[in-house]
């Protein structure tokens, strides 16, 4: 872990990452409906990377030398639209139009509706793919672009991400990085009960990435991880972000149970006060 | 049967326009899936290696990486078998491809029962059914070398999805080249009754043409080379000015041509139509235009349902 991370940008992004766990429980609250458990585990890390480590401007979000961040796991939306909020891309009192008729925030992220999504996703698979064809776009275009795509740990299970990998190991796309949110569970219940992974940096590593195992709540170590993954030539960075589903909220935390269910007013007020006194 | 005399390679025609359009266009892309021989992407790939990435068996993913390189801002084109591209790939062409509204040309070859010796796993009769029912999706159906090389010119005009269906088999040269997005080709005038046909089947629509027409009765050829977006008022004039409809398509019945002509007919222009083409089952291994004619599109089949329209409409006895 590096010593000389600045301790007041660690303290803005902490405060950053409570204000997007904060959105994503009122948003799926109000919506109804949504991804709670595996928003709160990708908080820390869209939030790294939301607001340190990619180069974007919300005044220009079609730059063509902006860094691409590719959320594969399209369901943890909320995450990724709170953050967009807050980085100025949209209002924030929009959040509240989650999964509404009309609503840019779509249930699963979509960039023909909202500027600062790189890629539609939901469907698993598919944006690890699509981020494997902008890093080969970027190098061909000689552009130092580079490509972050999110992926889920029930995602690994299914074989086109393992293509995707695969394409990007041969094809050497030192400017595509690969994060797992590894928060254990899927829909169902945990991915080892439903369908092991592991060893799943073994395997990436197999798959010729670069490959990273950190807590992906500790911004020291995932800012350090984006470093190395910045400083590595001639191959891609893989980055297993150890997670807990549900992060922040005690009654949210390590189970399959919020995958895919929003809270009720009720049990977003006791999250809220949880929040607020972390 | 014996099929005509002079006949070209669709497969050529593409691989030949692809180069050309790669020299013109530096920011042109292809991707195939292990098959550059067959669907003649290598023509293109040898030209300008740089631009060409073969990724082998990997279509979900030639897909998604093409909707990538697409939103770059380039033109892209990704090819394989049809069963690949519209069956394999499907779900990944859906949502990467047309939900994204990426401009990602997918050109597949080996459409259809033509593909023969493969046999029924091979041979994909539902790709049209499949893309057409995309929204944003183009879909063409070239019925020759000249239609193919026009198609893959004019899908390049605009920024979008499209999927062009080619057949394994050289086909009988048949029109002029003038294909446009979206316009029926009207291959033969004719008053008494209208063949609508796509794909190799045109050729033998023109035959049935000119076979009716020796015993007096007018048939009005239409090539629906452009199956989406369809020439719809060249459908309906057909409709109303020939009373009745015969369409003929190297794909399932249930979801092809016929289909979308008995159902944008009924709206608009209700007049009888029967559909030749393949029943609800998988083909089989074989001679590929044996295939064709034991698998319900033989001329005789073709003329025989051409009969029933015309008694139908009391046009003979």
């Amino acid at each position: 872990m590096p010593s000389d991370v600045d301790p007041a940008l660690l303290g803005r992004l902490a405060t950053t990452a409570r204000e997007i766990r904060t959105d994503i429980l009122r948003m799926t609250a109000t919506a109804g409906s949504g991804h709670p458990g595996g928003s709160l585990s990708v908080t820390d890390i869209v939030t790294a990377l939301v607001f340190h480590e990619l180069r974007i401007d919300p005044d220009h979000p079609d730059d063509p030398a902006r860094d691409r961040l590719v959320l594969s796991k399209g369901h943890a939306a909320p995450a990724l639209y709170s953050a967009l909020a807050l980085r100025g891309y949209l209002p924030r009192e929009e959040l509240a139009t989650l999964r509404q008729v009309g609503s840019r925030l779509q249930g699963h992220v979509d960039r023909k509706k909202l500027p600062g999504i790189e890629a539609s996703t939901g469907c698993l698979g598919q944006g690890v793919g699509m981020a494997v064809g902008m890093a080969l776009d970027a190098r061909l275009a000689k552009r130092s672009s580079r490509v972050y795509a999110i992926l889920g740990d029930g995602e690994c299970q299914a074989g086109p991400t393992w293509e995707a990998l695969m394409a990007a190991g041969h094809y050497k796309l030192d400017n595509y990085v690969a994060i797992v949110d590894r928060n254990g569970y899927e829909t169902d219940g945990s991915t080892e009960e439903l369908m092991g992974i592991e060893p799943l940096a073994d395997k990436l590593r197999a798959f010729r990435f670069e490959t990273l195992e950190v807590n992906g709540h500790d911004f020291p170590s995932l800012l350090s991880a984006l470093d190395h993954a910045r400083a590595t030539k001639g191959r891609p960075t893989a980055i297993v972000a150890k997670t807990v589903k549900g992060k922040g909220v005690s009654f949210m935390e390590n189970t399959h149970a919020w995958h895919g269910k929003a809270p009720s007013p009720a049990e977003r007020d006791r999250a809220l006060a949880e929040l607020a006194a972390s | 049967m014996a099929e005509p005399k002079k006949t070209e390679s669709l497969r050529d025609a593409y691989g030949a326009a692809l180069a050309e359009l790669g020299a013109s266009d530096p920011n042109l892309v292809v991707l195939d899936a292990d098959l550059s021989g067959s669907t003649r992407t290598m023509v293109f790939g040898k030209k300008f290696p740089d631009r060409f990435f073969n990724v082998g068996v990997m279509e979900p993913t030639m897909m998604t990486m093409a909707a990538g390189l697409a939103l770059g801002g380039r033109t892209v084109f990704a090819s394989t078998f049809a069963i690949f591209a519209a069956g394999q790939a499907y779900n990944f062409v859906r949502q990467s491809i047309c939900y994204n509204g990426a401009n990602v040309k997918i050109v597949a070859t080996h459409g259809g029962l033509l593909v023969g010796g493969d046999g029924g796993t091979h041979q994909m009769v539902e790709d049209i059914g499949l893309m057409r029912g995309l929204p944003g999706m183009t879909v063409i159906v070239p019925a020759d070398a000249p239609t193919t090389t026009a198609a893959v010119r004019a899908i390049v005009g605009f920024s979008g999805p499209a999927y062009v269906r080619l057949t394994r088999e050289n086909l009988p040269t048949v029109t002029d080249g003038s294909f446009q997005i979206g316009k029926a080709a009207t291959l033969r005038e004719g008053s008494d009754l209208t063949i609508v046909a796509v794909g190799a089947l045109v050729a033998r629509a023109l035959e049935v043409a000119e076979e009716l027409g020796r015993v007096g009765v007018s048939v009005r050829v239409l090539d629906f080379a452009s199956i989406k977006p369809f020439d719809e008022k060249a459908l309906l004039r057909a409709a109303r000015e020939t009373g009745a409809i015969l369409t003929m398509e190297e794909h399932s019945v249930l979801t092809g041509l016929g289909a979308l002509v008995a159902s944008a007919t009924s709206e608009e222009a209700p007049v009888p139509v029967r559909r030749v083409g393949v029943p609800d089952v998988f083909g089989e291994s074989g001679d590929p235009w044996t295939l064709i004619d034991r698998y319900g599109m033989s001329k005789e089949r073709c003329l025989e349902e051409a009969w029933t329209l015309l008694k139908s409409r009391g046009k003979v006895q």
